[in-house]
């Protein structure tokens, strides 16, 4: 992709929106429309976007293989350590209410922390996936 | 700390999955494993200590009360069945280390690990959980996981026996979804309790007959009930031993379980067997089941495969005892998905012990075991009589109750087609035991010998729970007639 001049400026001016609009949507979600699923999804379309027009081996570069994988998992623990959390201060598993001082600050902190923990483990399996049909043929 | 085991159960599992990722170096994803898998055993057993005297143990997942809320709820049935899968991988899994050294590649051991993790908080999911589309997401969990396990078989015909079992499986988990859209959509709940409550006025209605159809339909597929087992064969033929054993001692128990909690708990005994003509249908499917999946079992050549479709057979027992629709006969079954799981557990790990040592099971390879593997080929043996139905193991007393339970309905057709179904069983087991102790070995083939402890252990705990439960009937017997009684009683 070289010599397509017009696809790497585009792309290199859109890639920081698209991030940017990713982080909004996953902090925004518990207000807005959005919430981790989506958030995942804009923010590793950001990293496919960069591995189609600036070739796999840089997108390696950028998210290799051992840290997409560890964040896979990653994610899921941030998921399940929020439920283990409101066991340990005294709830039901996933019970956000006992997280902070009341429960609606409890509610907005607990669905936050496991949206976060969605939007890491979706972002880095949209890259994985990627990664897997588009490096099958090296 | 104990009122929040139900929830544990299920949740150290599933922080176990991600962990074997994290850690993944060497034996650490393994030992990981190991701990998990003991931690679930011993939840389980405490559950088990815990509703023993009939009490129902209710949990509210974040808080929210059920019907609103997903409500884990544990009873008898339940919290034996989560002691079965936990128990099974507890047993299985210190035979893991070695075999899946053998036979998968050591780059991908974590992910191994970490989707047995998977497959095992699938299935104790499943069998915990008190919400009707709680249990969907459980069995895509424990179905997607082990589609990969299956995949991950040394023979390259294993990718195409996961791929069979993908399309078969989530066609089942589709059925499965639509049946409970469709009672959701009627009564507008899709708690297991409250559903009990609010179907029975509605049963004559299409919607509810329909749903009923698609969610029966799905299990049915699940658990590999003759004709819907033509995923099963394949996939345990193909797939790693350690898998083959988990999978064949819990996965379609599990779903023999999910069978009985929508027909008993859900639907209801009186719309199952009053209202649908389940009854007639479940015994005309198993005893066919039985009759032509041992027959073509006799005729397999290898023995992985003969033992999977005895164990389309075996599920034909199972719901067979079902389909009576009286307490002895689903004491019957509940007994015997134990004393399977332990049967059939116990002889797929000694295929894994053959597959260590001889790297393949196919029947003539067994020629001179007898001789050169004695302990292995012991294991088998004790198996096959428990497959059998000899008296002083554990087959035994499940033919026993289901012939009785037979008879009590004056069945005896039934009982003497479970007579002459057990005559082919011995037919397949003695062709592999003819081999294996009459015929010389190869004298150009290396020499096998038995394989290192690690893996004689778990599979001489699982051959001996075949005999202990042969003979000392009281706990295997009297947990499944009590969670029978409770099945029956309503509720």
């Amino acid at each position: 992709m070289k010599h397509h001049l017009i696809l790497r400026v585009i792309a290199k001016l859109t890639i920081p929106g698209i991030l940017l609009f990713g982080l909004y949507v996953q902090f925004h979600g518990d207000y807005g429309p959005g919430g981790g699923f989506q958030a995942g999804v804009i923010f590793g379309a950001g990293f496919i976007l960069y591995g189609l027009v600036f070739g796999l081996q840089n997108l390696r570069r950028v998210a290799p293989a051992s840290v997409t994988t560890t964040f896979i998992a990653l994610g899921v623990l941030i998921f399940a350590g929020v439920g283990i959390a409101s066991q340990l201060l005294g709830g039901n598993y996933l019970d956000y209410d006992v997280l902070a001082a009341d429960p609606h600050a409890g509610q907005h902190l607990g669905i936050l922390v496991v949206e976060l923990g969605v939007g890491i483990t979706v972002a880095a399996v949209m890259i994985t996936i990627f990664m897997t049909f588009a490096g099958r043929e090296r | 700390m104990i009122s929040q085991i139900p929830a544990l159960q299920v949740v150290i599992p599933l922080i176990g999955a991600p962990l074997c990722i994290i850690l993944r170096r060497g034996a650490l994803p393994w030992l990981v494993a190991l701990l998990v898998s003991w931690v679930a055993l011993a939840m389980a057993a405490t559950l088990l200590s815990q509703v023993a005297d009939g009490t129902v143990i209710s949990y509210a997942i974040g808080g929210w009360l059920a019907p609103l809320g997903i409500e884990y709820r544990v009873d008898v049935l339940n919290a034996l069945m989560v002691l079965l899968v936990a128990g099974t991988s507890s047993i299985v899994l210190p035979f893991a280390y070695k075999s899946v050294a053998k036979e998968i590649p050591e780059d991908r051991h974590y992910l191994f690990y970490s989707g047995f993790l998977l497959m095992l908080t699938g299935l104790l999911g499943m069998a915990i959980t008190g919400d009707a589309f709680n249990v969907f997401v459980f069995i895509e969990i424990s179905s997607l996981s082990s589609y990969a396990m299956i995949a991950m078989g040394r023979d390259r015909r294993a990718l195409s026996a996961a791929f069979t079992y993908l399309v078969m499986g989530t066609v089942g988990a589709t059925f499965f979804l639509i049946g409970v859209g469709l009672i959701y959509a009627v009564t507008g709940t899709l708690n297991m309790a409250d559903l009990a409550e609010r179907l029975p006025p509605i049963h004559e209605s299409r919607t509810v007959l329909a749903a009923f159809a698609f969610i029966s339909v799905g299990i049915l597929l699940k658990l590999a009930l003759f004709p819907l087992h033509l995923w099963l064969p394949n996939a345990y033929t193909y797939a790693p031993s350690v898998v083959t054993a988990f999978l064949a001692a819990t996965a379609t128990k599990v779903a023999l379980y999910l069978l009985l909690r929508f027909g008993y708990t859900v639907f209801g005994a009186d719309f199952v067997f009053n209202i649908v003509p389940s009854s007639e249908v479940l015994l005309a499917l198993a005893l066919a089941g039985v009759v032509v999946a041992s027959t073509v079992a006799i005729f397999q050549n290898d023995v992985k495969r003969l033992l999977a479709y005895s164990s389309v057979a075996q599920v034909g027992y199972i719901v067979l005892g079902i389909s009576y629709a009286n307490v002895t006969g689903l004491t019957a079954s509940i007994v015997h998905i134990f004393n399977h799981a332990a049967t059939k557990g116990a002889l797929f790990l000694v295929m894994g012990c053959i597959a260590y040592a001889a790297g393949a099971c196919r029947l003539e390879s067994f020629a001179g075991l007898g001789k050169r593997m004695p302990l292995t080929m012991a294991a088998f043996v004790i198996g096959g009589l428990s497959l059998i139905g000899v008296p002083l193991t554990a087959g035994f007393v499940s033919k026993w109750y289901l012939v009785l339970g037979a008879l009590e309905k004056g069945w005896w057709p039934v009982a003497v087609v479970i007579l002459a179904s057990s005559l082919l069983a011995a037919v397949y087991v003695w062709r592999v035991v003819e081999i294996a102790y009459f015929r010389d070995p190869p004298t150009d083939g290396p020499v096998l010998s038995d394989p290192p402890l690690a893996l004689l252990a778990p599979t001489w705990i699982l051959t001996g729970a075949c005999v202990y439960f042969g003979i000392e009937t009281s706990l295997s017997v009297g947990f499944s007639e009590q969670a029978a009684r409770f099945l029956m009683g309503g509720s």
